[in-house]
């Protein structure tokens, strides 16, 4: 039973009209009609956060949602946060601080580190353990995932 | 025999090559990759643990509207069981695990029949519609069980290695102690974040199978399909693009791999097959579930006279491409850094119902290193001597190196190159105020908390051979090229394997370019696993680019009627070593000189580049110890670390940021098998794990922050780099010293025999010990 | 894990929502709010709705007021609108503790408060703090409105007094004296796991005893409820270790423990034991 219906997604500043089934995963869409593979499925259950998107300002986990209920929404990926060519603070600080090794939860926590940190830049440290608590990764044992955070929070604090 | 490499990069933590695409969302990991025309694989897995096939009926999902085909075992007689990878063994071959299931099922998760469709939720709907009808046979979960019937005529016990060396009996009888113990290690595995993908098409234009989401050893895998499907080598290419961890886990030929591949063939269109989460936890290797019965024959001062080990391995229901490397290896590397005058190792390698197993990082160490040092603490424990003191007397010395022993690892004499353990141990202890750190844990647990501190120390294993080659060219444009058969799974192997060339060959980093993962760029390649890609592909990257530095001096030299010696690389210009102010020609210009039609090519080889091959017979040995400080609630179980210490002697790091990145990373995995994973069976073979709510991985919140002792006190004499593996050094030790840990902190030596500790089970400990002591 | 089809409705009023409900109900027709719980159960196949009523664009459910002497929580109240006090006093600041406690951020900006209750996970910590103070809970269909107690509506493991026609609409918390104390402490494995046990505790003190114990118990027992034997073992008595143990004694002994893969009855006793002491501890510091 197909169920399609039409919907605008405004990804990144883009509008992308588009046609499916109600069932589809906002993740499969954005990644599969809108061409934005960058966020990640990780266990499509919503526990691992590899999926992590900005909704209306908000972090949602992607693969929680039907695409057709992000109609008329704003949503923000990973291939959005680099601004004029410049990448983002949280970008430079994972790279400089070996913040990732395979990649693959990468946008997942850069997603979520910049709606915490858009949201509440003067975040204490404490919080900002708890709210990186809600994403997975299996590669780097966290340490630098922190220390990449803290240092893009600082950096941003000091625009 | 160390190299004279001008070191620039090599040994800095420059930043990772690999890091923009990653950063910004253009990686390409397998569900990243599609095909015009392609159709979405979903596979069919069997819902009960041990069973006769009596039917399969896929009228109704042939029906569905979108679905291409849908296939069994039937459908598929002209492929074969997937082989082991390093070679036939024909007893154990009856194990293999058919591609779909022939005839039986014996495990949840079996792959019965595949389903091809338009899209991959309707490939869902329509594999929710094939009713398997089977025969439920009696279920065996239990390795260390009587074994049952794999089928009529053949036990369920596969095999039984064994390895040893000395007088066993004899060193029992005359020893004054005996230790025995019962350890088990639970069924946990490497779960990457990234379930695992295929991608295969049928090139009809050029005759040549690919398959897309590749990863650890294409090469090998390419020879198998090759082999399997009847082709020849270059007709069959892998491509790996990115990675999501491998761990071990990822990259063994799968039936999933061989499917999509004769899909592909068949359809006349290319297969994609991704995994979900819930087949993977089911699907994918497993590792680690052992039991072993160890016993010691110790001497008044607490030194091993041997040692006699029995153990259950766990090996799920078939055999898979490692066959019975794992347990082997148990029985080789289980002694570890100590001397044991005799020793007899016997592997029980029982098929159970359950998920086949396989290698996960640091296999078989991390086991035996819990095993063994849960010994070494009964052992001091036993005869009241302190356990460093006993250790100490153990530990294989620094004059005795290289140090063999009669016993074997994934094929080769074990032979540990250099080392001092003790050393290592002295600075370990040193690093955390050892005796402070004791006598504050002493003093809190007088205060009532359950706080202790334990301790592990382990030899590891990396630099598998015997060979690998690498082909290094520099362009006309200068920018350098560096094709290896080697493996990315995430560990930052190409800013490694960048850094070497650069240094060696005198050029910047950031201009090499390192291909791996690709069939058809170069003919051989080992991949990554067993910590072997920066030993083998590093070095023999190094042979590469010394022999394009040697080629391009002896060109530069003619035209700028210098000797070679007089000359040196710097940033990629050769310039005068006296006066580097001078005419300096740039290597692109050599390299364009050396073109197959330019005016200067002489009778030289055309190119600027070079095949480099690097030769090892023989692993080498890092080596570590960890140190562990640990708080348990006494009233829920639950376990704490508050401190952790990961001292590894790497021999020398090419980059030491990624070198601890390893450590860290291994170290959260080894927390995990050690406090939070486990694979877990109903008696009836129903898998309990198969979602990240009952398969719990650590968060931020549960790891600590470790603290990274590396070491390069004795690099290794068997590459002229020096260098020995990471990939595995963070996870060996972690089972080991927390269980230490929680013994001290709960007092009572010897409480932890289990893998992993769980509340319920520190309750268990902490409640059976209560009711004794109120006994007395 | 793809969901199986649905059909989507999308009504923009309660009205047009009942309505529709009133007609998929018998066809397995489910409300979808923040989906963090149903999603996820669709991925599995677990839940197969035939029609999902996405309640999202009913701005009127979206209500988180002060009325009277209650706090009226709507079901579009996501669980992130606890995170500052929601409500003045004492619980006001029992929900933005607890809150904490439930999954991570990305999941509580969407997640609902009355989604968890209509869920009733006997793991979920509203659903133990609804037990625990006594809340009322609306539910509306098109044959009208009713107003369920808590203790009456919570019924075992996933299973509410609503019916399948019915919407929470709203769920009612009393708001507490401004001299109540209140404590919550849930043990789990991890960060943001569902809790194996957890208590929800709130009392007066009364010429220096306990008066009007509330002891709230979830994850224990196929639905959360107050213990009464706990609450029996406080009135009247000092604040303090000696009635705090034995409140904690009498609820372990009270319970009727459920067991699963990591935890059985014996260890879930005594986890009931501990949750509940540390709660009463957390409420007297």
């Amino acid at each position: 039973m197909t169920d399609d219906m039409d919907i605008v997604l405004t990804i990144n500043g883009r509008r992308h009209a588009l046609r499916t089934e109600a069932r589809r995963i906002l993740a499969d869409v954005i990644r599969e009609d809108c061409g934005l593979t960058g966020t990640h499925l990780g266990c499509e259950h919503g526990i691992c956060g590899a999926c992590t998107v900005i909704l209306d300002g908000e972090p949602v986990r992607s693969c929680l949602m039907f695409a057709v209920q992000a109609d008329g929404r704003e949503i923000r990926t990973v291939e959005g946060l680099a601004a004029n060519g410049s990448l983002h603070p949280l970008q430079t600080a994972f790279m400089e601080h070996h913040g990732l090794q395979c990649g693959f939860c990468t946008p997942g926590f850069l997603m979520l580190a910049a709606s915490i940190l858009e949201r509440d830049p003067e975040i204490g440290d404490d919080d900002l353990l708890d709210a990186l608590s809600s994403n997975l990764c299996r590669c780097t044992g966290y340490a630098n995932i922190v220390k990449a955070v803290r240092a893009a929070a600082a950096s941003m604090r000091g625009r | 025999m160390m190299a004279t490499v001008k070191q620039n990069v090599i040994g800095r933590s420059v930043q990772r090559l690999e890091d923009p695409p990653l950063v910004t969302g253009k990686g390409r990991f397998a569900n990243d990759i599609s095909f015009p025309n392609q159709v979405h694989m979903r596979v069919v897995r069997s819902t009960l643990a041990h069973g006769e096939i009596v039917t399969i009926d896929a009228a109704a999902a042939r029906a569905l509207p979108g679905v291409i085909a849908v296939w069994t075992a039937d459908d598929i007689p002209e492929v074969p069981p997937i082989d082991f990878r390093e070679g036939r063994i024909p007893p154990l071959e009856p194990f293999r695990q058919p591609v779909l299931a022939k005839g039986r099922v014996r495990y949840v998760g079996e792959p019965v029949a595949v389903v091809f469709a338009e899209t991959a939720y309707v490939a869902e709907d329509a594999a929710d519609l094939v009713d398997i009808d089977i025969r439920e046979l009696p279920v065996l979960v239990h390795a260390d069980a009587p074994p049952g019937e794999f089928e009529p005529g053949r036990s369920t016990e596969a095999t039984i290695v064994r390895q040893g060396y000395g007088d066993v009996d004899a060193a029992f009888r005359a020893a004054r102690t005996v230790i025995e113990l019962d350890l088990s290690v639970g069924r946990h595995s490497g779960v990457p974040l990234e379930t695992r993908g295929a991608i295969a098409l049928y090139d009809a234009a050029r005759d040549v199978l690919e398959l897309h989401g590749a990863a650890k050893v294409p090469h090998k895998n390419r020879e198998a399909l090759a082999r399997m499907f009847g082709r020849s080598l270059s007709a069959v290419q892998l491509y790996e693009s990115h990675v999501g961890g491998g761990f071990g886990i990822r990259g063994e030929l799968y039936p999933e791999d061989v499917l999509v591949c004769a899909a592909a063939m068949r359809l006349g269109r290319p297969v994609k097959w991704i995994e979900d989460r819930r087949e993977h936890l089911m699907a994918a290797n497993h590792s680690r579930q052992q039991r072993h019965k160890i016993r010691a024959a110790v001497d008044a001062e607490g030194c091993i006279l041997a040692i006699d080990d029995e153990f259950f391995h766990d090996q799920g229901a078939y055999l898979r491409t490692h066959a019975i490397r794992v347990p082997h290896m148990i029985c080789g590397i289980l002694p570890g850094p100590y001397r044991v005058p005799a020793y007899r190792a016997v592997g029980r390698v029982r098929l159970t119902n359950k998920t086949p197993a396989a290698t996960y990082r640091a296999p078989g160490r991390y086991e035996t290193t819990f095993i063994r040092e849960r010994l070494v603490d009964a052992i001091a424990e036993k005869l009241g001597i302190d356990s460093i003191e006993v250790r100490r007397r153990n530990a294989v010395t620094v004059g005795e190196m290289p140090y063999a022993r009669p016993l074997e690892a994934l094929g080769e004499e074990i032979n540990y190159d250099s080392g001092d353990y003790a050393a290592l141990l002295d600075k370990s202890l040193a690093h955390v105020g050892w005796d402070a750190l004791q006598a504050d844990a002493r003093r809190r647990r007088e205060n009532g908390e359950a706080v202790g501190v334990g301790l592990a120390m382990f030899v590891e294993k990396s630099g598998l051979g015997p060979r690998d080659g690498v082909q290094v060219t520099v362009e006309p444009t200068g920018a350098i090229e560096v094709v290896t058969g080697g493996s990315s799974i995430g560990q930052g192997f190409e800013t490694v394997i960048a850094q070497i060339c650069a240094d060696t060959l005198g050029v910047d980093y950031k201009r090499v370019r390192v291909v791996r993962g690709r069939t058809d760029r170069i003919e051989y390649g080992i991949g990554a696993h067993a910590s072997r890609a920066t030993v083998m592909t590093g070095n023999a990257t190094h042979i590469a680019a010394q022999q394009v530095r040697a080629k391009a001096l002896e060109v530069a030299s003619e035209l700028l009627q210098a000797s070679a010696d007089s000359l040196d690389i710097v940033d990629g210009r050769i310039v005068r070593k006296d006066s580097a102010a001078d005419t300096s020609i740039g290597l692109g210009q050599i390299a364009a000189g050396l073109s197959p039609t330019s005016k200067t090519l002489g009778d030289r080889e055309p190119g600027l580049s070079a095949l480099g091959w690097f030769r090892s017979d023989h692993q080498v040995y890092p080596y570590g110890v960890h140190i562990a400080v640990v708080r348990v609630d006494r009233e829920t179980g639950g376990v704490k670390i508050e401190r952790y210490l990961a001292a590894f002697d790497i021999g020398r790091a090419i980059n030491p940021m990624l070198v601890e990145g390893q450590i860290v990373g291994g170290f959260a995995q080894g927390m995990g098998g050690a406090l939070f994973e486990e694979f877990v069976y109903s008696e009836s073979g129903e898998p309990l794990s198969v979602t990240f709510a009952d398969y719990l991985m650590p968060t931020v919140r549960e790891t600590p922050v470790v603290e990274v002792l590396l070491r390069e006190d004795h690099p290794s004499p068997r590459n002229p780099l020096g260098i020995k593996g990471a990939g595995e050094s963070g996870i060996t030790g972690v089972g080991a010293a927390i269980a230490s840990a929680i013994d001290q902190a709960i007092g009572i030596p010897g409480a932890v025999t289990q893998l992993p500790v769980t509340p319920q089970r520190l309750r268990d400990i902490l409640r059976r010990h209560s009711a004794e002591a109120a006994r007395r | 894990m793809k969901p199986a089809s649905f059909a989507y409705h999308v009504p923009k009023s309660l009205d047009e929502a009942l309505t529709v409900l009133a007609e998929v109900a018998p066809q397995d027709g489910r409300i979808l709010a923040g989906g963090q719980s149903l999603v996820p159960a669709m991925a599995f196949r677990l839940a197969r709705p035939a029609h999902l009523v996405d309640i999202n664009r009913v701005r009127e459910l979206g209500r988180l007021a002060v009325e009277g002497d209650e706090l009226v929580i709507g079901a579009l109240v996501r669980h992130a609108a606890f995170h500052k006090s929601a409500a003045p006093g004492p619980l006001g600041s029992l929900l933005s503790t607890v809150v904490r406690h439930i999954a991570h951020y990305p999941i509580r900006t969407r997640g609902t408060f009355c989604g968890s209750l209509a869920h009733a996970d006997p793991a979920s910590e509203w659903c133990v703090v609804a037990a625990a103070l006594d809340a009322a809970l609306i539910a509306r269909s098109t044959r009208g409105m009713r107003r369920i107690a808590a203790a009456d509506y919570f019924k075992g493991v996933m299973a509410t007094a609503l019916e399948s026609d019915e919407i929470l609409v709203e769920a009612r918390l009393p708001l507490l004296p401004s001299d109540t104390r209140v404590g919550f402490y849930e043990f789990n494995r991890r960060a943001g796991d569902f809790a194996m046990a957890m208590a929800v505790v709130a009392y007066r003190v009364e010429k220096g005893v306990i008066a009007a114990p509330h002891v709230g118990i979830g994850g224990v027992e196929s639905r959360p409820r107050r213990v009464v034997e706990a609450e029996r073992a406080l009135a009247g008595q000092t604040p303090g270790r000696a009635a705090f143990d034995k409140a904690a004694e009498a609820l372990a002994a009270a319970i009727d423990p459920i067991e699963d893969a990591q935890t059985d009855a014996v260890y879930r006793r005594e986890l009931a034991r501990a949750v509940t002491r540390r709660a009463l501890e957390h409420a007297a510091a």
